[in-house]
């Protein structure tokens, strides 16, 4: 009965979307009808959209009822879980699988919605109308997905007794919230892209817009941020290859997105402070969103090779390609007519805050490219030629690296530039105490370093130039040295919160750099046959194994190794790393047996027991390697500290008093 | 400066950005990329000596041999021919005889290949789709192993948590 419930609820949902495109639309296009009509019309679409949002929520919790109380009769919950999984892994399990997971995206999308329909009060209405139109035609087009080709909520005559089990991978706490927030961050980025097409059919787009969109962007990145990093997280600890980012095709999907997300924020802003590169950041909004779907295409269908990849199931991936054709191609058509009628705005040299920020999103756009060339070229190639091959990571690193390395040198120079026209020199000077550090961390790392590849010792330094790069556009700005110390850190202090969540970020792309270079280019590995009371030693430690012993787990039978830690002959730790066989679905997994610490992971897997006795077990040593995931945390709480600024979050301001013309020079 | 000027630079520069990442590309795409074989297009003469490819094809029931150490050695077939493959290192989670695999290295010159990464699997019923598809050419596998619809099929790891 609840399942029916969510079913007829889901049902709703598509008629009440259909009122919300509907009705603004009208509005709109209508002849004949007067202003209050069209106003009447127009609003609509805010009640609509928190009904549609109720609707659609109802209809998930419906199906997490079906899951909590493992009603089998359910065919996905059959399929994808077993009465003897923990509650959270049931309640996780909702969006382990791909129609649970297509409600959720469905949830989020009309969330979304509701969000800009309660707190988008201050927008003119007919922008709102129009945003929640083009919003809710996304959401329209999803639903019908689901009801088509994905229903979540079928049911099976005979009902088994028991579930065959979510995959024993997921059943972990990142993956239980990694869905929610990726999603949320893809998501998001549709508010962008309706904001786009909305602007577009009104035909009027000024910094205005810009910053009205901007929240929601920053929004969408944040999640798209932390959703990656709990992914790539998870990626790290619990799949057991000691890697953290292996340039799958389906990870690629969701790298594409927060290039183009982050370029978008860029660009965002210059449009709203000098109402220039309005054409090409519609552009990016558009194309943002359309990277998103793509992504849920080519991992929805199957298409691609990846050692991830699962059933492939043809109507879904043409319905998903159909979707992505009509928004995609519908939102560039508009555009390619609606361009010409944008007017150019402001002028700035091409060594400027605005210049600065043209090769940021040059930079992110062109290697964002290449990532995306890198993942659809095996499916281009094999549709021509019929060979299949596969772009590693090789690949990746000889043409994604080099365009990071450029944006990374860059990056500091970028806050020290004016608008209109900078100089490059006056830059340079306040960025000498960045490069001091920078220079000190190179030497440093060279003397410690030792035998890592000579490139790493100058991007430990990069990655020190960024971090300290941010930190002196704070002391600059509180003209840190020029005034007394208290006058300074009280200047500080006042910044506006939006100034320390770019340096921030910008610090948290640092943090994250330094993280990187210190995996890639002086991680230890070992993989060697163990037997008890045998000692080795990596990074440091010393370790020694103790044999292996079964045990039992709720839903799983486990082999547990014990191996003892030790450092300078002090005892630190007894790692146990174990081989998990589960009971439904019967699939091994590999738990790591991980030490963390400032300096870096001990990161140990259990290998197969040896027909001679002993196991054999690989080890690693990750250096600093916690400052990925920092430099990303850092990232997040950036983006919330630039969202708390009071002036993107009171009383935006109103079209008529923008100023159009041209602003003083600085 | 006029205003075309400014823009000239502007695209000037944009072009010359795109120029060098399209030259990282196309090296990048002719130095890095790796060819998938089965064991009959090896047979074949299909790869040159010495060439980097992956190799896939489904374990050989009773292949499997663990040397000293941590040296694996089995073969893999597509039923049509049999490559031994040698390697060092962890075996994934879900090698198991007879089922699926994709590795990847070198054909040394006793013709065994010589593989450095053997590609983990997520799923006790999942097929790497490169195999699946070599297999299925072959008439030798279809949808449904064990008598299972292939959309019964568990979701995948990064399937079902990355869209």
């Amino acid at each position: 009965m609840i399942a029916e419930l969510g079913h007829f609820a889901l049902t709703l949902a598509v008629a009440v979307a259909l009122v919300q495109m509907l009705a603004p639309l009208a509005a709109g296009q209508l002849a004949g009808l007067s202003s209050l009509q069209r106003d009447q019309l127009m609003a609509l679409a805010v009640p609509a959209a928190i009904v549609k949002a109720a609707l659609i929520l109802l209809a998930f919790l419906a199906l997490m009822y079906a899951y909590v109380v493992s009603d089998f009769s359910v065919e996905n919950v059959y399929a994808n879980s077993h009465s003897a999984k923990p509650l959270i892994y049931r309640i996780s399990g909702v969006w382990g699988n791909h129609e649970g997971s297509m409600l959720l995206w469905v949830l989020m999308v009309a969330s979304f919605g509701a969000a800009v329909a309660t707190f988008g009060g201050h927008l003119p209405h007919s922008l709102r109308a129009n945003v929640l139109a083009v919003q809710s035609s996304i959401a329209l087009a999803f639903l019908l997905f689901i009801l088509l080709t994905s229903n979540p909520f079928l049911r099976i005559i005979d009902a088994p007794i028991e579930g065959r089990g979510l995959n024993p991978i997921l059943q972990d706490p990142a993956l239980a919230i990694h869905p929610p927030f990726l999603y949320a961050g893809y998501v998001g980025l549709s508010v962008s892209f309706s904001f786009a097409v909305a602007a577009l059919i009104e035909g009027r787009i000024d910094a205005a817009w810009a910053r009205w969109v901007r929240p929601w962007t920053l929004a969408a990145w944040m999640m798209l941020t932390l959703g990656i990093a709990l992914g790539s997280f998870w990626a790290y600890y619990e799949l057991g290859w000691g890697g953290w980012w292996f340039w799958d095709p389906v990870e690629n999907a969701s790298l594409m997105p927060w290039l183009a997300s982050t370029a978008l924020i860029h660009s965002a802003v210059v449009m709203e402070k000098r109402e220039a590169l309005k054409v090409w950041t519609i552009l990016l909004a558009i194309l943002a969103f359309s990277l998103s779907l793509m992504g849920t295409f080519l991992v929805r269908s199957g298409v691609l090779t990846s050692v991830h990849a699962f059933a492939v199931d043809p109507a879904r991936g043409t319905f998903v390609l159909l979707i992505l054709a009509i928004f995609c191609g519908g939102a560039l058509t508009l555009f390619a007519l609606r361009m010409s009628t944008l007017k150019a705005g402001g002028l700035f040299a091409p060594i400027s805050r605005e210049g600065a920020l043209v090769l940021n999103n040059v930079l992110l756009t062109v290697a964002c490219g290449t990532v995306l060339i890198g993942t659809l070229y095996p499916l281009g190639l094999e549709a021509v030629t019929g060979g299949k091959i596969s772009v590693g990571p090789p690949y990746f690193n000889a043409t994604f690296g080099p365009l990071m390395l450029a944006l990374l040198v860059a990056l500091p120079f970028g806050p020290f530039l004016a608008w209109k026209r900078g100089d490059v020199y006056a830059a340079m000077q306040r960025l000498v105490w960045a490069a001091a550090i920078a220079f000190a961390g190179i030497v440093v790392t060279m003397a410690i370093g030792g035998r890592g590849p000579w490139l790493a010792p100058l991007g430990i330094g990069l990655g020190l130039w960024v971090i300290a790069g941010a930190l002196s556009e704070i002391a600059h700005r509180g003209r840190l040295g020029s005034v007394p110390l208290a006058t300074a850190l009280q200047r500080i202090a006042g910044l506006p919160r939006s100034v320390w969540g770019s340096s921030f970020a910008h610090a948290g792309a640092g943090i994250m750099t330094i993280g990187i270079v210190s995996m890639t280019a002086y991680q230890s590995e070992q993989v060697i046959v163990m037997r008890e009371g045998q000692t080795t030693q990596i990074g440091g430690y010393s370790l020694t194994f103790k044999g292996a012993a079964p045990r039992r787990g709720p839903n799983y039978r486990e082999e547990v190794g014990v191996l003892e830690v030790s450092r300078g002959g002090r005892a630190i730790v007894e790692l146990n790393p174990a081989k998990r066989l589960y009971d439904a679905p019967r699939q091994t997994t590999s738990e790591a047996g991980i030490h963390a610490s400032w300096r870096g992971d001990l990161y140990t897997v259990l290998g197969d027991a040896q027909a001679g006795g002993g196991y054999v077990v690989r080890l690693y040593f990750n250096p600093l390697v916690r400052l990925i995931w920092i430099g990303t945390l850092v990232m997040f709480f950036a983006g919330l500290l630039s969202l708390s600024d009071r002036r993107l979050r009171i009383g935006a301001p109103q079209r008529a008093r923008v100023r159009s013309g041209p602003l003083p020079a600085e | 400066m006029t205003r075309k000027q400014r823009r000239g630079i502007m695209i000037g520069g944009g072009v010359i950005v795109l120029m060098i990442a399209g030259l990282l590309v196309m090296t990048a795409l002719r130095d890095t990329i790796v060819f998938f074989h089965t064991p009959s297009d090896v047979k074949a003469g299909k790869v040159k000596d010495g060439q980097r490819f992956r190799l896939g094809g489904l374990v050989l029931e009773g292949s499997i041999k663990r040397g000293g150490g941590t040296d694996v050695g089995f073969s893999v077939t597509d039923k049509g021919s049999t490559i031994e493959v040698t390697y060092r290192g962890v075996l994934p989670d879900l090698f198991r005889e007879g089922q699926g695999v994709v590795t990847e290295g070198r054909i040394d010159q006793g013709g065994v290949f010589r593989a450095d990464t053997v590609l983990a699997k997520h799923d006790e019923t999942y097929m790497p789709p490169e195999v699946a598809k070599a297999l299925k050419e072959q008439g030798l596998w279809q949808h449904g192993k064990d008598g299972q619809a292939v959309k019964d099929q568990p979701i995948t790891a990064k399937g079902a948590g990355k869209p």
